[in-house]
């Protein structure tokens, strides 16, 4: 990037990463910024605190949430964001993509939604994914005295469940059956001192509409056909363990049998949709249910339509777009998971049933 | 015919200011540029994120990533005014006798002309600073509304409460407004004396520039297809009074204003980097600089109402001379 003018058309992917104090967060900073991979970070931190390196586009912002003044309890943004994107972005030449690092007990959503919400950092930076740092052997507590981990988890694209070394095999797969639980769509990787190859976090395009749904053989097919694509670690003990019975069903929620679990996913197939009942419906969604909405994703067979629609939101943000053509032979099947609370899933099931193309 | 007088530099102009009335360029990267019997640069911050212009001291206020504040003065003098650690200084503003203001996470601070500093918390970020034009008082633009803090004495802080967040603050010249910038595509105001609010809404963008017209009697700002300009003569201020719009383009978004030091006359400049003057009473449009490379982030008149020094986001700056 040499002149002004290209980096003006560039977006910088941000990756935002959350995590409770200790689960690891900090060292895989140090690795992302240590580490020979030929690109440059901007890192915006709460306070500089274990950084062991010293580097100038290192920069201490203090989380400063802001409720939008639209009535709608759920559009916030991080003010501190906004302004600490602005100033990097006016010298773009000096960083290839920035990192955010959230505290431990940050809510993921203001920090996601800045990025989809505030026109100057949306033209200028794109949201690349939400990875979530998860002690394997502090999360069953940290679920029952707060609801930040189990947000962190649920928002995330990618889940490291690291210090798997303090667990034994059992535990561990009791873990990541809690974790898959929260979140049947993100990547899990089983690490010890965040040891994971960098590029399984970084330029994931996770809210990539082009990429998303593409280059994460989980996504969506979690429940049916699942299972051991993603598992690139080790220790692996030979099962996935599932905290559903059955495969057959193509929908369900589960507030989960597993302990201090609050948040559920809703994951819905169907057939070739008619757009104009699809539309209306999903807009409705995610005005009635935009609070209770953490995430949602999917991919869409419009009948009549040769190419695949994805969308993917955020609370009452949604996103949709053409990705590409079907393949041959590839089932026109329409599928979309949503992450939250307080979902009716009947209800769900039902509405998104009745706007199937007749 | 207006003349432009090229300087093409690389980076975000920050602000572009007449100093002596040589114009100077602060650039995001901390080098201010003037243009004295040639080009010439000197270094301020280490990463410039606000400049304030101190008209009454001729100098130019900047604030860095290095958190730094230094004073830069025509002739190419850096002078360190302030240091608060690691944290970006994200605000400066001066105020009379030489003092000046400038904001770090969720404080700031006034440094007074004999070196003395007076540090201001707040629960929330420091957004925005502006000086009252009369007596020792200066806001705070934060969440939920302004502060208003009187330096020199021990008063309790005015609050002016406005729910959203407001990131920009200016006082008019005559003391008896207050205007915040909103994240919101709006500005907010409170008249002083009984603290009425104002509503300024209608933005298709955020506002990020404001100019006073001479005598405080119009507002103008950024954020609009037109530099919209609001009545500020009665004595409420603009309420119930539609702006004026000026300059209005259908394909480009003013991101600079800067009204003329005496007439009714602004310099509007447009996102795609054209400048325009439009004068207040019937709208009549002089083309000044041609679209360039980048928005236009910053401009200022001289003192013989001559000349208007321009910066942009591409670092295509320039001067303008209106008299040829």
């Amino acid at each position: 990037m040499s002149n002004a003018t290209s980096d003006a058309l560039t977006q910088i992917p941000v990756t935002v990463l959350t995590g409770y104090l200790g689960a690891g967060k900090t060292t895989l900073l140090n690795r992302i910024l240590s580490e020979n991979h030929g690109k440059r970070y901007a890192v915006i931190v709460n306070e500089f605190g274990e950084i062991g390196i010293d580097n100038e586009l290192i920069v201490e912002s203090d989380e400063e949430i802001y409720e939008m003044n639209n009535g709608c309890v759920c559009c916030t943004v991080r003010g501190d964001l906004i302004r600490v994107v602005e100033g990097l972005m006016r010298r773009p030449g000096r960083f290839d993509a920035i990192v955010v690092e959230t505290t431990g007990l940050a809510d993921p959503v203001p920090v996601a939604q800045t990025f989809f919400m505030d026109d100057d950092v949306r033209s200028k930076t794109k949201l690349d994914a939400v990875v979530a740092l998860v002690d394997a052997k502090h999360l069953p507590l940290r679920l029952k005295d707060s609801r930040e981990a189990e947000d962190q988890i649920a928002f995330a694209d990618v889940i490291v469940l690291n210090k798997t070394d303090l667990v034994t095999p059992q535990e561990l797969n009791k873990v990541e059956a809690t974790v898959r639980a929260i979140n049947p769509a993100a990547r899990i990787h089983r690490t010890t001192r965040a040891g994971l190859a960098l590029s399984e976090v970084l330029d994931r395009g996770a809210f990539d509409l082009s990429r998303a749904l593409e280059n994460d053989p989980h996504f969506l097919e979690a429940h049916d056909d699942h299972d051991h694509h993603d598992h690139d670690h080790h220790d692996h003990d030979g099962h996935h363990h599932h905290d559903h019975d059955g495969h057959d069903h193509h929908h369900h929620a589960h507030p989960s049998d597993i302990h201090d679990v609050t948040v559920q996913s809703v994951s819905l197939r169907g057939g070739e949709m008619d757009p104009k009942k699809f539309f209306p419906w999903i807009e409705k969604i995610t005005q009635m249910e935009g609070p209770n909405i953490l995430r949602l994703k999917g991919i869409i067979a419009f009948k009549g339509d040769a190419d695949r629609y994805v969308i993917q939101g955020v609370h009452m943000i949604i996103e949709g777009d053409h990705q590409r053509a079907w393949k041959d032979g590839e089932k026109h099947e329409s599928r979309l998971v949503f992450i939250g609370r307080e979902l009716d899933a009947e209800r769900l099931k039902k509405s998104f049933d009745a706007c199937q193309a007749a | 015919m207006p003349t432009v007088a090229p300087l093409d530099l690389q980076g975000h102009c920050i602000a572009a200011v007449f100093l002596d009335d040589v114009p100077h360029f602060a650039l995001a990267d901390g080098a201010v540029h003037r243009l004295d019997h040639g080009h010439k640069t000197v270094q301020a911050n280490d990463g410039l994120l606000s400049a304030f212009h101190d008209g009454a001291k001729d100098r130019l206020i900047t604030g860095g990533e290095d958190g730094k504040v230094f004073a830069v003065r025509a002739g190419g003098e850096v002078a360190e005014l302030a240091s608060a650690g690691k944290k970006w200084i994200t605000s400066v503003a001066a105020g009379p006798q030489g003092a000046i203001a400038y904001a770090s996470g969720k404080t700031a601070f006034v440094r007074f002309a004999d070196g003395k500093i007076r540090e201001f918390s707040h629960p929330r970020s420091v957004e925005g600073l502006a000086f009252s034009p009369k007596g020792m008082r200066f806001g705070v633009a934060r969440y939920n509304g302004a502060t208003l803090h009187f330096p020199a004495a021990d008063g309790k802080p005015v609050d002016l409460e406005w729910a959203g967040a407001h990131t920009g603050i200016t006082f008019s010249p005559d003391g008896a407004f207050v205007v915040t910038t909103m994240q919101e595509n709006a500005l907010h105001g409170w008249k002083l004396a009984d603290g009425k609010h104002m509503r300024m809404t209608g933005y298709p963008g955020k506002v990020k520039s404001l100019s006073w017209a001479p005598k405080g009697k119009w507002l103008a700002s950024s954020g609009a297809p037109a530099a919209i300009v609001w009545p500020f003569s009665g004595k409420d201020g603009p309420m119930g009074k539609a702006p004026l719009e000026l300059g209005t383009r259908g394909n480009a978004m003013v991101t600079s204003v800067a009204c003329h030091p005496s007439q009714d006359v602004v310099a509007v400049g447009y996102d795609d980097g054209m400048v325009m003057a439009v004068r207040f009473t019937d709208a009549k449009e002089v083309l000044l600089r041609r679209p360039g490379k980048g928005a236009i982030t910053s401009m200022m008149w001289d003192g013989q109402e001559r000349r208007v020094a321009f910066g942009s986001a591409a670092g295509d700056c320039g001067v303008i001379d209106i008299s040829a």
